[in-house]
């Protein structure tokens, strides 16, 4: 991305809680950022990289971008990572002794909960980092605040030493609201010094930092109980009082504009005596928080009287119209009728694969395939467990595939000893976490069939640069991974790695029924490009000639969402089984001809698309030079 | 709260919703109001639902329309248009693209494509109008003017005038040439008239 000239001070942009955090980082003076994607964290780091004067980058995983911004921060320098919420699950193994060296340089961590499972495989509660690792927790309920917090995080973090976490949810990080802006002060860096006692972690060195994290927690707790992230908002009716943090802060007051509200933005430590105050203005308190009851749990150790998840659930997002109804429950007032009319039904539409991807030959390959288990993994690819291809049967953590797939292979009892285990997994996500999966799987003699599916990208999140494209964040030139090399590197034999063109069925059914039945480790690489990025060459379409088609149906199971039924009807086989028959045309609009409908189609019924008009040819490519 | 103006937009991924909404809210920050833009988005790029809310007015708060109180549903495909119709205010109303974009699962068969969903939405009661947004850009000599065409089609159902919506859409062309400003106005005042005509014509 190239860079842009920032918007100057005090204007008010209409930004994205993620464009809000990266203007601040900008402003804050960082000079190291530093993340792996994620929804709905991915745009941070994307618009961090678009400011000058700062280092940003891809990192391969969430602990690597961790522990560049804690190098960065031990130099003395301002630094930046950011992460979904899953992503902190691998950083944590470094945040959990960076808290007993701290920082010099600050650094804010910036952790993006998918409350509502938006796209992620869990909804998990960042917030108990702070807890975990004794470090505070700003929790922002808007774009103003996102932006607000993260230069303050800037300051605590400095002042105190100490990581800084900003956790925000899908609705900070997407939503997108106004904010006034200012602009950037440059940081002088202090220079990293040498200081064992603190910065090596052995034993004897790491038992001396724990009683100072104890004393910092105390100071910080003291900090939040005067800290103007947190205040009282009185208000005329005190039957509930609601002590709120991030985005529910939000919905509370829209619900409840007479309620007094205690918010909560510097949440962790959480501030009791503050609590204790606010308590004792209102009737009863119930406290708003997504997911996890935490401050909840906190403060009923204390001995505070109040309510939280026993009338409000415990996953997904609270607004209004799960706030309204439980309040009103609890008043033991009429529950308010909300206006909607019931849903009308409509089929359901799940994500698909895009027209012509090269993962839709893997999966329809796949799914000719019989008797195989298959362990997937993250990314565009596990869209493969859905129809028609319904061809993966796992789908864990980053990189788990591979683990997964020998834990399948020597777990098996004896009803599968027949069965074949492949692994799916993609170029990033292999590179994230499936590379010391695939050498334990080397190292321990198992017997599993690895599909690496190299698209060059991260397709899901937006197609983001990695280091199997051979592209920094920046879009420049960087040394590509040569994945063949990679993999015989760890240990499978060089006869048993295969790179395929996955638009070649043939060739990629013939590849897989091979490999499945060697019984060691086998690894085939598809090589082709993502259909979205510009990498990826598009040829001459293809229709449909109608009186051709037989409507046997071979090119719906490919599953590319270009091929339509035109029409269905049965027909009744010599043996007497009933067919059902569907007839289809493709949408030559948007077929880019990658030929994966074309093979299976036994009558020949798809041909070159021939448009009336010649214009639109040569606006497609003619394709001939990819023919 | 109720002085708050909800606008809800669907379709699908890839269609332009989101850049649509924020537009929306570009026009509504112009006009002086305070706005907030939301939607799910996350795998909504591999074709799947998109609904994308847009609440403006003098203080908004919560991001999310609650469902009975959107004032406009703009549709960019018809089932999806039919799948909101709950979030709308029983005297809201419904402004729709024709179009009918059917997934894979409807084709293999597991699912029904509503045969009619203009008809449906209309049994319920509710204010509609429907237009063919596709074929007006065909016309124009680019299907990609069919978002601008839906930002026309809702100009004159916001609460401020339609100049100001205008002037958002093309600040976005302006740096792409005269050309293609003039094509996007002509869109724009197009889904207007389509709007204009298919209301009179119910009047």
């Amino acid at each position: 991305m190239a860079a842009v000239m920032p918007a100057v001070a005090a204007s008010r942009l209409l930004l994205s809680g993620n464009e809000a955090v990266a203007r601040a980082v900008w402003e804050a003076g960082v000079k190291v950022a530093a993340a792996y994607p994620g929804t709905p964290s991915t745009e941070m780091m994307e618009v961090v990289s678009t400011y000058p004067d700062l280092y940003a980058e891809w990192s391969v995983n969430e602990k690597v971008s961790l522990e560049v911004a804690i190098g960065a921060a031990y130099a003395g320098s301002r630094a930046f990572c950011c992460m979904k919420h899953v992503g902190m699950n691998v950083a944590s193994d470094a945040l959990m002794t960076l808290t007993l060296t701290g920082v010099i340089g600050g650094l804010v961590i910036a952790i993006a909960d998918d409350v509502g499972l938006s796209s992620s495989q869990n909804e998990q509660d960042s917030r108990y980092w702070g807890r975990f690792a004794h470090v505070p927790v700003l929790e922002p309920a808007d774009s103003q605040e996102a932006y607000e917090m993260t230069l303050y995080g800037y300051e605590l973090s400095e002042k105190y030493q100490v990581p800084v976490i900003l956790r925000m949810t899908t609705r900070i990080n997407h939503v997108k609201s106004l904010v006034i802006v200012g602009e950037r002060v440059p940081q002088v860096s202090a220079g990293f010094k040498k200081e064992p006692g603190r910065f090596v972690m052995v034993p004897g060195n790491a038992g001396k930092r724990i009683p100072l994290m104890f004393k910092r927690d105390i100071e910080l707790r003291a900090l939040a109980e005067t800290s103007p992230l947190n205040f009282i908002e009185d208000g005329s009716d005190k039957r509930v009082g609601f002590i709120a943090s991030g985005p529910a802060y939000m919905h509370v007051k829209e619900s409840f504009p007479d309620a007094p509200v205690l918010k909560l933005g510097f949440s962790c430590p959480v501030p009791f005596e503050m609590c204790r105050q606010f308590a004792a203005m209102v009737d009863q308190v119930v406290v708003v928080e997504e997911v996890e009851p935490l401050i909840e749990t906190e403060l009923k150790a204390q001995g505070l009287k109040v309510i939280g998840k026993e009338i409000l659930p415990l996953q997904g997002e609270l607004s209004p119209n799960v706030l309204k109804p439980a309040i009103a429950r609890l008043l033991g007032e009429k529950v308010p009728e909300m206006q909607s009319t019931v849903a009308m039904k409509v089929f359901p539409r799940p994500p698909t694969m895009c027209v012509a991807c090269p993962h839709l030959g893997v999966y329809y390959t796949l799914s000719q395939v019989r008797n195989l288990t298959i362990s997937g993994d993250i990314g565009c690819y596990t869209l493969g467990a859905g129809h028609p291809w319904n061809a993966l049967d796992t789908c864990v953590s980053m990189g788990a595939s591979m683990g997964m797939a020998l834990g399948l292979d020597k777990g098996r009892g004896e009803a599968d000893k027949d069965k074949r285990i492949v692994a799916v997994i993609g170029d990033s996500t292999f590179l994230h976490m499936g590379m010391q999966g695939l050498l334990d799987m080397v190292y321990n003699k198992g017997n599993v069939t690895v599909l690496l599916l190299d698209n060059r990208a991260v397709g899901m999140t937006g197609g983001q640069d990695n280091p199997g494209n051979g592209r920094d964040i920046y879009g420049d030139d960087a040394p590509r991974v040569d994945f063949a090399k990679l993999v015989a590197a760890l240990g499978v034999k060089e006869e048993r790695i295969h790179t395929v063109n996955p638009y070649e069925l043939p060739v990629l059914f013939k590849t897989i029924r091979d490999e499945v039945k060697v019984p060691e480790v086998s690894v085939i690489i598809t090589d082709q490009p993502c259909v979205l990025i510009k990498d990826y060459h598009k040829m001459r379409p293809f229709e449909v000639i109608d009186d051709k088609c037989t409507g046997c149906g071979n090119c719906i199971d490919v599953g590319c969402p270009a091929i339509h039924v035109t029409r269905r009807a049965k027909e009744i086989k010599p043996n007497g089984r009933e067919v059902d028959l569907a007839f289809v045309r493709i949408e030559s609009s948007v077929c880019t001809g990658c030929t994966l409908c074309v093979q299976p189609c036994a009558p020949g019924a798809i041909v070159h698309y021939a448009p009336v008009s010649p214009i639109k040819l040569v606006n497609m490519g003619c394709g001939s030079c990819n023919e | 709260m109720s002085e708050n103006t909800n606008i809800l937009v669907v379709g699908i991924g890839g269609q332009g919703v989101m850049t649509a909404t924020e537009i929306l809210a570009e026009a509504a920050i112009a006009f002086g109001h305070d706005a907030k833009k939301t939607e799910v988005a996350g795998m909504a790029q591999r074709g799947g639902v998109v609904s994308s809310h847009l609440r403006f007015g003098k203080k908004v708060l919560s991001p999310q329309i609650t469902p009975g109180t959107a004032d406009v549903l703009l549709g960019f495909e018809s089932a999806e248009t039919m799948r909101w119709q709950h979030m709308l205010r029983p005297d809201g109303i419904t402004l729709m693209n024709t179009a009918r974009l059917v997934p894979p699962v409807v084709e293999l068969g597991l699912f029904d494509y509503p045969d009619d969903p203009l008809a449906e939405i209309k049994k319920v009661g509710r204010k509609v109008v429907a237009f063919d947004a596709t074929s007006i850009a065909q016309e124009l000599g680019d299907i990609r003017l069919g978002n601008t065409v839906m930002l026309g089609a809702i100009a004159d159902h916001l609460p401020f005038s339609a100049e100001v919506l205008l002037d958002c859409v093309l600040k976005r062309f302006q740096r792409k040439g005269e050309k293609l400003v003039e094509l996007n106005r002509r869109a724009f005042e197009a889904g207007r008239a389509a709007v204009g005509e298919a209301e009179s014509a119910v009047a």
